[in-house]
Formats: structure tokens, C-alpha cells, sequence
């Protein structure tokens, strides 16, 4: 099981890379480019929180999946 | 009790975010539609993970009762104050601003009043009870959200829309001062958490909250596993059984607002007491399996569900009985061209009204709004489907708040625990309706069958990544905690 925690810590860095563009330009560049008040307000929710605590939050919670944190050692 | 008042003070504003708007927010003027906005996205999202670290610190350095009580005289004074402010008409942009500011003053309460409450009552929790008597807690956010939608219901039945309109809207806002007041008094006669001050005549208590829960990398990949592998899907689950099979009623069935709120709120009161029973089953077989079970659940069943709900309001599959059309009627603004209403043989009934604008941003222009009325069979089967995603959120939310205290020590736990349910609950789960509404006005410009469904990828999405980090990472623990 600790070796598959420490694999899927590379998933987790990678989804967290994804999303990271994901929301980005998919979802808040499109958003406040619209100029619209509302989609402007919802684009930089998305773009100044919603995105760092997944792509920052995730990415770290794979980087310590991947040094062995999670090890049932260590819980 | 006090956590169910601050929950009924908080959802009172979602669910009379329309008389709200016109009176405080009118659309013509842009400044106060951009604050309206903002009291809608700021207090649910961005401040309550505030909240949490500001009173979650007071309340491992202070303690959990007064921290609390304090919250709570917040959270009372703020819905108290918002239905005592004059309307955008009578004081200007004074109004908007005012709502705003209280909006916020809400929901910074809000984030500290869950953690603590949790907290406090947890450790107060025989051994080996904490999930059960932490679940009583998981039953006020429902719970309150029924309370606010029964008192709005009661006060509108009581008065004359036109009352309503002019000054009933603000009687549950001030009603809520009464409330906090009968909780401060049963509060103020209780003792402080044995845990909390045992840690602090031993002098155990934390200097620095905040740096110990989140500077601490032992500390800190608990925070991320409470929030990835539990506190996200939760939120997202949470969301969707109680705020978007709302929206969807209203806006993809068209169902009228007094039924949706009805059939939402049986749902939520028979569904209710399974917090209990789930907080109480995770005490006997664990936390984990419970809360991931649900969120399993949730992500196989909610498109079959979402499905079956719009179809019930669905006229292409209906046998048509009649349809009568009523004579226009002409208002001050608006002169409605024809009013048709068709009856189905299930009992359903479909109004169409045509309004031709003479005033306003859409002078000159031709709307058509739809209202459904569902009857018999299919207004169980409503009630019965929204009931299911209720037993979902039951099963995640029930057993989270003993699974969030026994994931860290007493001398942080307010603070720790508060971050990752605030973030999960209010950014993952608030920010659904908005991404929801996105992906499925997408998929309708795209024109993509059964678009209807595409607001479903979210929590969708978000709950499946939750089960896996949650069925890989956590372990199937009830008590004691990973500290003890």
C-alpha cells in the first residue's frame, strides 16, 4: 500500500498541474474576458482561490504522498 | 441549538436572495449590482475559511466556549441588523453597502462557529460516542436550512404578498435576535470542554495556532488529507442534494418556487434524523466507509436521479387533457399577452405566460415564463428523489465532524479542523451553483443532448478523486485519535 501511495503521488502533482491550466484557461480567462460583472467577480474567485488551493493544496498533498508521509508508519 | 440559529441566519439570506435583490440591489444601478455580487460570492466562499482561522486560533488560545458565544452575538447581530437596514430607495448606496458589510460579518461567523461547536461537543463525548453525539451538530445545517424555509413559508402565508413585499420579508431576519438570545442564555450556563481545559491547567494549550496547524508538516498533511480525501467530496455532496436539486426544480423543471421549497423541505425533515444514525453507525464500524460510501453512491446514481426528476416535469411524454387561455392582463410595467395553461393526465399542470416589456432594460421586447405544477405519483417520486441525495449527504456529513476532531491534538484542533471543512464545504461545495451553471450553459450552446445533466460533472468529478484519496490514504478509525 505505501508503494501505491507514493506512485499515485505523481498522479496527484499531475492532476494538480492539470487543473491548474484547467481552470485557468478554460474556466476564469474565458469568464472575465466576457466583461460581464458577475462572470468577471465569479472569474477571479476561480482564478485567485479556487485554483491555488487545488493546484497548490493537491500538489503538495502528492509531494508528500510521493516522499512517503502518508506511510502507515507514519500516521 | 446556537448552530442551528447561525445556519437559519445564514441560509435566511440565500433564501430571500430575490426580495433582497430588489430591495437592497436593484439591477439598473451597476454599483449595487457588483456588491450584490460580490455578498453573494464573498460570504459564502472567500470569508468563512477566514472565519475558521481567525476564531479557530481565539479559540485554542482562549477556549472553545467564549469563542463561540462570540460567533454566535456575530452571526445574531448581523441577520438582525440586515432586517433593520432601509431599503436602496430610501438611503442609497448606503443600503447595498450595509448588506454587504453584514453579509460578510455572517459568514465570517459562520467559519468560526462550526469548528467550535464540533470541537466543544466532541470533547464533551463519552468514549467511543463522539460520532454519535458530534452528529447532532451535522443535523443544524439542514436542519436550519428547513427552519429558514418554514419560517419564510409561515410568514408569507400569513401576510398578504404585498405586505410581504413592503416589510414581512424582514420578519425572519429580525426574528433571529430572539432566537440568538435564548441560545446566549442556554450557552452562557454551560462549562467550558474538560479536553481544552485540562490542556490548559497543564499548560498545553498552543502560543501559535496558526503556525503549529499549518507551519507543521506532520500537522499539515493531515490538513490536506482532511480536505482532499474527505472534506472536498463532502462539500460537493452537501451542495448538490440541497442547493442545486433547488436550482434545478426552479430553473430546469420550472417548478414553482413554493412547491420546490415544499418538496425540499419534507425531504430534508424526513431525511434529517439519518445523521444520527449514521453518526452513530461510524462510532460501531467506522468513519471511512461511511462518508466514502456515500460519496460512491452520490457518483454512480446522481445523472440516473437528475434524470428521473427532469423527466417528471417533462410534457413531451404527457397525455395533454385540456388547455385554457386566460384573458391578458395589463400591469404598470409589464402588459402579459396571454396566459396558457395545460393540464396533463398525471395531473400535471404547465402555465405559459407571454409578457410583451413596456419599461426597463427589456422594453419592447417578448419574454415567455413557464411555471409546472406536479401532481400525485409524481410529487412523491420528487420528494422521494431529492429524500435519496438527502441519505447521501447524511452519510458524508454525519460522521465528519468526529472524523475531523480525532484527526488532530486538542492544543490545535479548532483550528485545523475548521480550515479544511470551510474550504471543503464552503469553496469546493459554494462555488457549485456557479460552475454548475457554467458547464450546463456550455453544453446547451453546444447543443448537447441531455445538457440539463452537465452541471452534474462537478461534484461529480470532484467526489470520485475524494474516494479515491479518501479509500487509499485514511484509515478506518472511529476513536481514539491518531494523537491519543
Amino acid at each position: 500500500m505505501n508503494s501505491i501511495k507514493k506512485l499515485l503521488g505523481i498522479l496527484w502533482i499531475t492532476l494538480a498541474l492539470f487543473t491548474a491550466y484547467f481552470s485557468v484557461f478554460e474556466l476564469a480567462l474565458p469568464k472575465i474576458s466576457t466583461g460581464h460583472q458577475e462572470d468577471v467577480v465569479f472569474g477571479i474567485i476561480i482564478l485567485c482561490i479556487l485554483t491555488p488551493i487545488i493546484s497548490i493544496g493537491l500538489g503538495l498533498f502528492g509531494y508528500y504522498s510521493l516522499l512517503g508521509e502518508y506511510d502507515q508508519n507514519k500516521m | 441549538m446556537g448552530t442551528l440559529i447561525e445556519w437559519y441566519d445564514f441560509f435566511i439570506f440565500g433564501s430571500l436572495s430575490i426580495v433582497i435583490s430588489t430591495k437592497f440591489f436593484p439591477a439598473e444601478n451597476p454599483t449595487a449590482a457588483f456588491l450584490s455580487t460580490l455578498a453573494t460570492f464573498a460570504a459564502g466562499f472567500v470569508v468563512r475559511p477566514f472565519g475558521a482561522l481567525f476564531f479557530g486560533r481565539l479559540g485554542d488560545i482562549i477556549g472553545r466556549k467564549y469563542t463561540f458565544m462570540v460567533t454566535l452575538m456575530l452571526m445574531g447581530g448581523a441577520t438582525f441588523l440586515i432586517g433593520c437596514i432601509p431599503s436602496y430607495e430610501s438611503i442609497g448606496f448606503w443600503a447595498p453597502l450595509l448588506v454587504l458589510i453584514l453579509r460578510l460579518l455572517q459568514g465570517l461567523a459562520l467559519g468560526g462557529e462550526y469548528g467550535g461547536a464540533a470541537t466543544y461537543v466532541a470533547e464533551h463525548a463519552p468514549i467511543g460516542q463522539r460520532g454519535y453525539w458530534t452528529s447532532w451538530i451535522q443535523t443544524t445545517a439542514t436542519f436550519g436550512l428547513f427552519i429558514s424555509l418554514v419560517v419564510i413559508l409561515l410568514t408569507k402565508s400569513l401576510l398578504t404578498e404585498s405586505q410581504f413585499d413592503i416589510w414581512g420579508w424582514r420578519v425572519p431576519f429580525l426574528l433571529s435576535l430572539v432566537m440568538v438570545y435564548v441560545s446566549y442564555l442556554i450557552r452562557k450556563k454551560m462549562k467550558e470542554s474538560p479536553e481544552f481545559s485540562k490542556a490548559k491547567a497543564e499548560g498545553k494549550t498552543s502560543t501559535n495556532p496558526l503556525k503549529e496547524s499549518f507551519g507543521n508538516r506532520y500537522n499539515l498533511k493531515f490538513v490536506l488529507l482532511a480536505l482532499f480525501g474527505a472534506a472536498m467530496g463532502q462539500g460537493v455532496v452537501w451542495y448538490t442534494g440541497q442547493f442545486y436539486s433547488m436550482s434545478f426544480m426552479k430553473t430546469v423543471m420550472h417548478l414553482q418556487s413554493d412547491q420546490a421549497d415544499t418538496i425540499l423541505g419534507i425531504a430534508l425533515l424526513l431525511g434529517t434524523p439519518f445523521f444520527v444514525v449514521f453518526g452513530w453507525l461510524s462510532d460501531k464500524i467506522g468513519r471511512k466507509w461511511i462518508m466514502l460510501g456515500g460519496m460512491l453512491l452520490a457518483v454512480l446514481t446522481y445523472r440516473p436521479i437528475y434524470e428521473s426528476m427532469y423527466q417528471l416535469s417533462n410534457a413531451e411524454h404527457k397525455v395533454k387533457l385540456n388547455e385554457t387561455v386566460e384573458s391578458p392582463t395589463v400591469t404598470e410595467k409589464t402588459e402579459i399577452k396571454s396566459v396558457v395553461k395545460t393540464q396533463y393526465d398525471d395531473g400535471t399542470e404547465i402555465t405559459r405566460a407571454k409578457t410583451i416589456h413596456q419599461s426597463g432594460k427589456l422594453k419592447g421586447q417578448q419574454t415567455v415564463t413557464t411555471t409546472v405544477h406536479i401532481a400525485n405519483w409524481n410529487y412523491i417520486c420528487l420528494i422521494l428523489l431529492i429524500f435519496i441525495q438527502v441519505i447521501y449527504i447524511t452519510m458524508v456529513y454525519g460522521p465528519i465532524a468526529a472524523f475531523l476532531v480525532e484527526l488532530f491534538p486538542v492544543k490545535i484542533r479548532y483550528t485545523s479542523m475548521s480550515l479544511p471543512y470551510h474550504v471543503g464545504n464552503g469553496i469546493f461545495g459554494g462555488l457549485l451553483p456557479a460552475v454548475s451553471t457554467y458547464l450546463t450553459t456550455n453544453a446547451e450552446v453546444a447543443q448537447t443532448p441531455q445538457f440539463y445533466l452537465a452541471g452534474l460533472w462537478y461534484p461529480i468529478i470532484i467526489a470520485i478523486v475524494c474516494f479515491i484519496i479518501g479509500s487509499i490514504y485514511i484509515n478506518n478509525k472511529s476513536t481514539p485519535t491518531n494523537h491519543e
